[in-house]
């Protein structure tokens, strides 16, 4: 797994890559939360267009820090999921606190 | 049914385990005709049970084991994925949507596996593992085009 992070405006990007499952869990969220920690972030991007498969306990990282994130008023959005990994995000029901964006450059605006 | 192949895989529970799980199964699955989505269905209902299983079961100990079988018969895949852990207090409970033992999973394992698998069925007792059986058939999806006249 690759994980890249840019801090835009406040907005912190999360870029993630191949495929995530429990194996991948605890360092995601323990990177998530060390950036966290460290900076000021207001509001969280997903990307997930580099992610082939993504499950449940993957979800519960993603669903866990936009707990943090919205204690404090800001967004979490995601990013162009695959079709398959986008079924998973659908039926867990994310997208009800997660808006989805079909790139970076929008997500950032509509958050902004 | 008369089946066409079995496999057996006993591996360590721990999490990089539940990658090898998944495309061993579905790399064995794909000896049937099944589309690509049907394969990535499988794929995340073998990382829910197996995942269940290191996290639930063992209680995130790396050193035991978890068990799957798996029967190919012409039209259909059975899985059984077993773990001689802790075992469940209610299953009916458990298979409720949204339903975790812990706070911050989403309790959805059992939801995928019951949406991407035909049959799903589980056996455990508190103190004797969890045995969890799930079968696919082939083409499910498609429509019967009925020949009736
Ligand atoms: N192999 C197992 N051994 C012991 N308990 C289990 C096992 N599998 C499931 N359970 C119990 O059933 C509950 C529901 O499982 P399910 O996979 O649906 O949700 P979860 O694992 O809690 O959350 P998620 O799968 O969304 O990360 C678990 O919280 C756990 O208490
Ligand atoms: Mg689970």
């Amino acid at each position: 797994m690759h994980l890249d992070f840019e801090l835009k405006d406040n907005t912190l990007i999360v870029r993630l890559s191949g495929d995530m499952d429990l194996g991948k869990a605890d360092y995601l969220r323990n990177s998530l939360e060390a950036v966290l920690d460290q900076q000021q972030v207001n509001n969280l991007i997903f990307n997930l267009a580099q992610v082939t498969f993504l499950d449940s306990s993957i979800l519960g990282v993603l669903l866990g820090r936009y707990k943090r994130i919205s204690k404090k008023g800001g967004k979490v959005c995601i990013v162009e999921p695959q079709p398959q990994v986008r079924r998973i995000l659908e039926m867990s029901g994310l997208f009800q606190v997660m808006e989805e964006f079909p790139g970076e450059d929008i997500a950032l605006k509509n958050i902004g | 049914m008369q089946f066409i192949n079995q496999m057996k895989l006993k591996f360590l529970s721990i999490p990089a385990n539940v990658a090898f799980a998944r495309v061993t199964v579905a790399a064995f699955a794909s000896q049937l005709d099944y589309t690509l989505s049907d394969l990535e269905e499988i794929k995340v209902a073998v990382s829910e049970a197996v995942g269940n299983s290191i996290v639930h079961g063992y209680d995130q100990a790396p050193d035991y084991y978890i068990e799957i079988f798996a029967t190919l018969t012409a039209d259909t895949l059975e899985i059984r994925i077993k773990d001689d852990g802790k075992g469940i207090e209610n299953v009916e409970k458990a298979l409720q949507p949204a339903f975790s033992t812990d706070a911050e999973r989403l309790g959805l394992g059992f939801v995928f596996m019951h949406s991407f698998m035909d049959s799903l069925k589980v056996e455990s007792q508190p103190g004797n593992g969890t045995l969890v059986i799930m079968s696919k058939r082939v083409g499910a999806s498609i429509a019967q085009i009925s020949t009736e006249q």
